[in-house]
């Protein structure tokens, strides 16, 4: 018993301390020119009431629920098209399509849109060509451009979510509101979505947590036009070295997204008796 | 309207929106590999020319060897790790109650929704106060707490979905229990195993923000090396890279799906 949990524990441990570090350091005094953190203050979290700071933060908020929301309305019905395919080819190429992106890693896949948003980049090309347009439209640093490539990010993991939820609601439920006269847009409404919920919340919260901690597409394609807090506390950290102050935004950016994730529970709570369990 | 003809144009809806969300998400895969057999440095839809060179050329570039070298010794290790640690943890956690349970499930789980940068941030100034360099032992630890809940869940679910009556059976012609978790559990478990592994190596392979912490120059592991390319030149190089990491992450996945059902280890099946 003791030989299967103790190197967990370890584990645990190291994670703690790694979150206690940064604590620590967030309520130290930054000495210009030191790696060094000077005495205790509270400094740190007062300069976070700046206008400049506080936009970013805002900012993040934002784009995070854009990206939930609209990885939601994307995910859903390739979510419930994994569940319903009948062939199991059909089904095994449509897990491998939505998973592959999950495990390409931020770099690589904020690339390649690098390369469809771009001037010269494939959809400005495109448009280009096709006459639409005369002059390339500005995809790239803009906030539609990281949400658009924060949503492909998040959306295997949304996919994943929801399909958990929809595979484990029994199909004999639709089967009772078909037989009582439901068409399927119907017995869908009334049935399946509220059967879904838990894995609505589940999926919308991971892809609010999952933005949030995003720093290669921000980086990148906001091209420093559109920063989130990742952005600012790499930029304290490797560019002028004020790790204190990196610190407090890690732990205000920290008790945000525990605060988003805990409102969002709350606010679903009365949705999730709708739900099968 | 007939209800057979709007239940058809139901399905024909239903096939075009999934259509269209698909092509959203191979989009980005199929332009970059356009872009990647372009015979220019300057990118243009579709190439004018077309070549094999940016292939050569990335995986000639010392950056990326090192990289790909460092990103082996880091995942090799965090993966194994992770998969002792968490394949242990799931075993205790589904069989035994103990101390701080619930609290030790939730430290371990919660690397999901901290974000990485405030993770690597965290090993960071802790390999600083504790005095240890940035080698390799930070960034190993730093990967095993960021890919043992990927490890953790995929074990637990086939721990879940085992019979518990073959065990029983086992013990009941006489085996210790170690024979039997050796004999019996174990082989069981194998494909809850073998994909935890391979999705925590997969992840430590290509994580990269708590990665670009805690590396230095000489420890940067290959997703850091990408990420200074990129910001650095604009080459095709970089699109070759990305269509050799498509097709080996296709392809191990495939295998994983084949071999191991991808469907009952991300618990997207109807159980039954």
């Amino acid at each position: 018993m003791r030989v299967l949990v103790s190197p967990a524990a370890l584990c645990a441990f190291g994670f703690v301390a790694a979150l206690a570090a940064v604590m620590q350091y967030s309520l130290r005094a930054y000495v210009p020119g030191s790696l060094e953190p000077g005495g205790f203050t509270l400094a740190n979290f007062a300069a976070l009431m700046k206008p400049l700071y506080a936009r970013v933060f805002l900012d993040t908020v934002w784009i995070c629920f854009l990206t939930a929301f609209f990885t939601l309305v994307v995910g859903y019905p390739l979510a419930y098209a994994l569940v319903h395919a009948r062939s199991v080819a059909l089904k095994s190429a449509l897990l491998v399509i939505t998973v592959t992106p999950l495990f390409l890693g931020e770099v690589v896949r904020t690339y390649s849109w690098i390369v469809v948003l771009g001037n010269n980049g494939f959809v400005n090309s495109m448009l280009l060509k096709s006459g639409l347009i005369d002059q390339p439209v500005q995809l790239m640093f803009t906030r539609f451009g990281v949400v658009t490539a924060l949503v492909h990010v998040t959306l295997p993991v949304m996919v994943i979510m929801l399909a958990a939820a929809l595979s484990h609601i029994d199909r004999d439920y639709e089967r009772a509101a078909a037989s009582l006269g439901a068409g399927p847009v119907r017995a869908f409404l009334t049935v399946t979505l509220p059967l879904s919920t838990p894995g609505i919340i589940a999926g919308v919260t991971t892809a609010f947590a999952w933005t949030f901690s995003a720093f290669a597409t921000p980086q990148l394609i906001g091209g420093g036009r559109v920063n989130m807090v990742s952005n600012l506390v790499y930029q304290l950290g490797f560019a002028s070295f004020n790790f204190p102050f990196a610190a407090s935004l890690s732990v205000a950016g920290l008790a945000l997204t525990f605060a988003v994730l805990a409102l969002l529970r709350v606010a679903s709570r009365p949705l999730e008796r709708f739900g099968p369990y | 309207m007939p209800p057979l003809l709007s239940r058809r144009l139901l399905r024909l809806l239903g096939g075009v929106t999934v259509t269209a969300i698909l092509g959203f998400l191979l989009l980005p895969a199929l332009v970059v590999t356009l872009a990647a057999f372009n015979g220019k440095a300057i990118l243009s839809f579709p190439p004018e020319t077309w070549s094999w060179r940016w292939f050569a050329k990335a995986i000639e570039y010392q950056d990326f060897q090192a990289g790909f070298r460092n990103g082996l010794i880091v995942t090799g290790w965090a993966s194994s790790i992770a998969l002792v640690v968490g394949a242990a943890f799931a075993l205790a956690l589904e069989r035994y109650d103990f101390r701080f349970k619930r609290a030790l499930e939730t430290v371990l789980l919660s690397p999901l929704v901290v974000p990485h940068f405030t993770v690597g941030l965290g090993f960071l100034i802790l390999a600083a106060q504790l005095g240890w360099a940035r080698g390799y032992a930070v960034i190993v630890a730093c990967h095993v707490v960021l890919v043992l809940p990927f490890v953790l869940r995929s074990v637990y679910i086939s721990l879940r979905n085992l019979d518990p009556r073959l065990e029983l059976a086992a013990a009941s012609l006489g085996a210790p229990p170690l024979r039997v978790l050796i004999t019996v559990t174990l082989p069981l478990l194998l494909p809850g195993l073998v994909s935890g592994w391979l999705f925590a190596a997969i992840l430590s392979f290509n994580e990269f923000t708590a990665s670009l912490f805690v590396t230095a120059q000489s420890t940067q592991t290959l997703p850091v090396a990408l990420y200074n390319y990129v910001r650095e030149y604009a080459d095709p190089s970089m699109a070759a890279i990305s269509v050799m990491y498509i097709v080996v992450t296709a392809t191990l996945l495939t295998f994983a799906n084949v071999f191991l059902g991808l469907a009952k280890v991300l618990n997207v099946e109807h159980p039954r």
